[in-house]
């Protein structure tokens, strides 16, 4: 359930509407809260061990923790839920607001068809059952950027139930010991978004924006079937990759397009479930884990100290690094549900139950949805290593990257280099170089078409792995020059003249006699220094196996 | 086609004559119930919290009458949030019966032997829509609008001598009507003919895409059919109607009503509505439950009235409820969130919607016996003065007031009162015609014939015109003929 952080105004506080003329000055403050939306937080699922479920202490009961999800993904539409009114990040503050969003007397809900269309295709992607007849409902509360105090929300029959959601996480020290895990999801309703409040505590002021008001939600609810940070923080991933895959969400967590909720207990196995904490406002994907870790940790301390558990909201505090008590004023909400008797019961078909000359227009058949479903990421993992042979861990990898598969099947398109070639080059230096100038995969300077020719390059020999890391350090840095550009410029390709580079070996060996000495007593390590040596005065143009083959023959001989 | 007009005649005739003619309505001046949203001019539903409130669209109804070239004279007042029966309660006032003046009740008042101030002893029109059915009563409109859920358009009606129509569920919408009960809420009509509700029917009924609730099929323009024999219709009156509070003379009305059908070859027959008993206390939880939500909005924050008190948000709250509404809205919206909270829901609200449906269903058995419409009283007297009205407080009134019309707001029925005769007091008695869902053009047909029979008299305000002779020069009124 979507329910509200509160957050009590200080004395003397004013409201007043953003005006949307002062846009200027307010239009970053909507990303208030936000981590940087530089940082690539997504892809950095934090890998921590599962310490804090196991750890037990002498004579004790191991303490096992339970976590219970509610995500709230932000559909990815062209217009609010029940308005006309554009979605959009970042416009300037109530710019996006229609009469019905700020709740003006006698404006109406009119139900948004994409909206319905995504939490159908969502619930379908997520092996839900798809509710034929599914009911809207009012939650009550009082809040400033809650306008018509009720959000509608689906509290009683939702569009989607009974799903699961099939994630995998690593075990042990190797990568490559991959565990399949699968939690629950309980539903997926939809419901609106709230508006913002933005506090200015200068001024003592809060600062309402509605353009949020009324955007469409998913509220997906997986079951407490989790057991520790990484553990949540890996199914929210897999779950944003779907929701990327599906279109349905943008799931971007810096832009707050998906936000978590997480209810936390621990228990000894076989006992009772222990009383439950809920962290909300989970925004941020390098915290999700260590939140909801820390929240545990704190959890079994009390325990073990003899202290209780209260049943309560919690926020968690990046800097500190543990969670804290929201100031909850009146302790529990009772929100006062009851039927939205403005919408009718949402009605959806399939081919079997499609009333015989139903307008398309005005009726939503599950079964279209379900043709139209694209392959989900466990999906094309399955294919990349059926199709590349590629380690499991790999297509995680791949996947992981907004843009990064398509960059890679891009690449793979238009080189003769063997697969295994790409994916290592894609993931080890490629992705590398993204990571430390914090670039996403659109934003590189190396399209897809030079790296290819570089591995083509690669492949037939025409230079060396060090060379070609070198033509691909100059191609990040100057845009628009090909790799063979590069290549010729620097006088990067390999000696393909065998006599010349036995002249050069020959000089080598006689310019360092203790070196081949050395070898011929038997030094085996000898002879890499000789490669070496002969590779520097190649300027490392020589291929170290052509090296080493004419070497071996001329000590040999 | 009645057509009346006021002091603006030059202009519309200007425009009439410059073939500007717009549509069905043009030239026609209408009056519209304060709580449907007008571009442009204060909309208050008689209420501080929405005082001074100018809202920035039209409501559909609004709309389409305006497209259809009719001129609105002015928004008419009612109970605050059109939460009352005797349009008493409102920021501005009482609203007073145009009946209070006509030379029937004075007349028959004279005769009264203990001459009280006759200034002091107005009548009420009945409500919410009073100042609706008073705008009609007295000409200074074709029709008004009026909104109906319990019986808010049928009660004032039938105390003002007019005919008010309350349409089906979902045949007009609600966009920008500010809602009571979203689940029973409906646009009234108020006009002095049936034929007159018929056409504005025509105009107002059909899909809205803003209103989800509406019907999808479209709804043509239609006239009237003039009945001539009424031997194939089957009339019921429902036996759980002849409470003990009604009045001889309503009473009489009404079965002499039932007699003149039965005389004409109609079938007439007892009906039986067990669960109207249950009508008025159901309502009371289900309309004081939807209350609670739809005025959740009025924070102070977005519009309307807000307090000067910023202590908290909570105050803020608090404070700006507290002044910007009146005790009535604020007993309802407590008893309300009582019926909503999680301990309660069960038992109240549950329970409510389970007994609406036996309600509801008490009207599907009736009509599928064959009936084809019900006749019952509308009100259980005719209009009583104000000092009279105020004695009881509004949740009695309304209480009482409601116990004809609003089981049919439950079922989402079509129901019209039509005025019958003149009371003893010379005042007027309305009956009320139930139809079966979206049968409406049905129910106004019989309601049509029923109408011509029983010539009602119009209103002679002749005394009233003569006193005010030096302020309107024009003709008078009483003289005017509603029927070409």
């Amino acid at each position: 359930m979507a329910a509200p952080m509160l957050r009590w105004c200080c004395l003397g506080r004013r409201w007043v509407l953003a005006c949307v003329d002062s846009g200027s000055r307010h239009g970053r403050g909507a990303a208030i809260g936000f981590t940087s939306s530089r940082k690539r937080g997504q892809s950095s699922v934090a890998q921590q061990p599962l310490i804090t479920a196991q750890k037990s202490r002498k004579g004790e009961h191991k303490w096992a923790a339970v976590v219970g999800l509610e995500i709230h993904a932000q559909i990815s539409s062209n217009s609010k839920l029940f308005s006309g009114s554009q979605v959009r990040f970042a416009a300037p503050p109530n710019s996006l607001v229609s009469f019905f969003d700020a709740s003006l007397p006698g404006t109406l809900p009119v139900l948004n068809r994409r909206c319905v269309e995504a939490a159908v295709m969502t619930g379908l992607a997520l092996s839900c059952r798809i509710n034929k007849k599914s009911l809207f409902d009012r939650k009550h509360y009082f809040y400033a950027d809650l306008p018509a105090g009720y959000q509608i929300t689906q509290q009683r029959l939702p569009i989607a139930v009974n799903g699961s959601l099939a994630y995998s996480v690593c075990a042990g020290k190797k990568p490559s010991q991959v565990i399949s895990k699968t939690v629950r999801i309980k539903q997926i309703q939809l419901e609106q978004d709230s508006g913002k409040s933005l506090h200015d505590e200068l001024r003592s002021q809060t600062l309402i924006d509605l353009n949020r008001a009324g955007v469409g939600l998913l509220e997906v609810v997986l079951e407490p079937d989790m057991s520790c940070g990484e553990e949540a923080a890996t199914a929210v991933r897999e779950l944003q990759l779907i929701l990327q895959a599906l279109g349905t969400s943008r799931a971007n967590m810096a832009e707050g397009q998906l936000r978590v909720d997480a209810n936390i207990s621990v228990h000894h196995p076989g006992e009772p479930l222990g009383v439950r904490t809920e962290v909300k406002n989970l925004n941020s994907a390098r915290f999700l884990a260590k939140a909801i870790d820390s929240e545990i940790e704190r959890q079994i301390h009390e325990l073990e100290n003899g202290r209780e558990i209260l049943n309560e909201t919690r926020s968690f505090d990046y800097k500190l690094g543990c969670t804290m008590p929201m100031r909850d004023k009146e302790g529990k909400q009772d929100y006062r549900f009851m039927p939205e008797p403005n919408l009718p019961p949402l009605l959806l078909y399939d081919t079997a139950s499609l009333p015989p000359g139903a307008d398309p227009q005005q009726v939503i058949n599950i079964d279209w949805i379900r043709e139209r479903l694209p392959d989900l990421p466990s999906e094309t993992r399955e294919k990349l290593i059926q199709q590349y042979g590629m380690l499991p861990e790999h297509s995680f990898a791949l996947l992981n990257e907004v843009g990064l598969l398509e960059f890679f099947q891009n690449v793979i398109k238009e080189t003769r280099a063997e697969p295994k070639k790409v994916t290592s080059w894609v993931l080890n230096i490629f992705l590398g170089f993204l990571k430390q100038q914090n670039l996403a995969v659109n934003e590189s300077p190396v399209t897809p078409t030079a790296l290819a020719e570089l591995l083509n390059l690669l492949d037939r020999k025409a230079i060396s792995s060090s060379a070609a890391k070198q033509v691909f350090e100059e191609l990040w840095r100057s845009k628009g020059k090909t790799p063979s550009q590069i290549v010729s410029e620097k006088q990067l390709e390999l000696m393909q003249d065998e006599e010349a580079l036995e002249r050069v070996c020959h000089t080598v060996m006689e310019g360092h006699p203790q070196v081949v000495m050395d070898m011929k007593r038997g030094n085996s390590r000898a002879i890499n220094k000789l490669i070496g040596l002969v590779r520097k005065a190649t300027l490392s143009r020589a291929d170290p196996t052509v090296i080493k083959e004419i070497l071996e023959k001329k000590l040999s001989s | 086609m009645c057509l009346y007009i006021l002091h603006i005649a030059p202009v519309l005739f200007w425009l009439f004559n410059a073939g500007h003619s717009l549509g069905d309505l043009d030239g026609i001046p209408i009056a519209v119930k304060d709580n449907f949203s007008t571009s442009g001019i204060e909309t208050t539903c008689a209420s501080n919290m929405l005082k001074g409130c100018v809202p920035p669209y039209n409501a559909t109804v609004v709309q389409k009458l305006l497209d259809q070239g009719a001129i609105l004279m002015g928004k008419t007042n009612l109970d605050e949030f059109a939460m009352g029966s005797g349009s008493t309660d409102g920021v501005f006032g009482p609203v007073k019966n145009p009946w209070s003046y006509s030379k029937q009740y004075r007349e028959k008042r004279k005769q009264k032997p203990h001459g009280e101030k006759e200034d002091s002893n107005w009548l009420i029109t009945g409500g919410s829509s009073g100042g609706s059915a008073a705008a009609v009563a007295a000409f200074t409109c074709f029709a008004a609008l009026g909104s109906d859920t319990g019986g808010s358009t049928r009660n004032p009606a039938a105390h003002c001598g007019v005919v008010g129509f309350k349409p089906s569920y979902g045949l007009v919408s609600r966009h920008g009507l500010i809602p009571l009960v979203n689940s029973m809420d409906v646009p009234g009509i108020l006009t002095r003919c049936v034929d007159d509700a018929a056409l504005v029917l025509g105009v107002l009924a059909g899909h809205d895409p803003k209103d989800s609730t509406t019907v999808q099929d479209p709804v043509k323009p239609f006239t009237l059919p003039t009945l001539t024999d009424v031997s194939k219709l089957c009339i019921g009156i429902p036996k759980e109607y002849l409470a003990p509070e009604l009045s001889s003379e309503v009473r009489s009305f009404w079965s002499k009503a039932a007699d003149l059908f039965e005389s004409e070859g109609a079938k007439v027959i007892e009906v039986s509505l067990p669960h109207t008993s249950y009508s008025i206390v159901c309502y009371h939880v289900l309309c004081t439950s939807e209350v609670a939500s739809n005025m959740a909005r009025f924070d102070g924050l977005e519009y309307g009235h807000r307090c000067d008190i910023d202590v908290s948000t909570e105050a803020m709250y608090a404070a700006t409820r507290r002044e910007g509404f009146n005790d009535v809205v604020r007993g309802r919206i407590l008893s309300g969130n009582f019926f909503l909270l999680k301990e309660n829901y069960e038992n109240y609200f549950i329970k409510a919607q389970k007994v609406r449906r036996l309600i509801a269903n008490d009207f599907v058995n009736v009509f599928n016996s064959g009936v084809d419409v019900l006749l019952t009283p509308t009100t259980l007297s005719e209009a009583v003065p104000y000092l009279e009205f105020i004695k009881e407080d509004n949740r009695t009134r309304s209480a009482q007031d409601d116990i004809f019309t609003q089981a049919v707001n439950m079922a989402g029925l079509p129901a019209v009162s039509v005025p019958v005769a003149l009371s003893n007091q010379g005042l007027p008695i309305g009956l009320q015609f139930i139809g079966r869902a979206f049968r409406d053009q049905q129910l106004l047909t019989i309601a049509k014939w029923f109408e011509k029979q029983v010539q009602f008299p119009v209103i002679q305000l002749q005394e009233l015109m003569d006193d005010c002779s030096s302020v309107f020069e024009i003709e008078k009124l009483g003289s005017v003929s509603l029927k070409q």
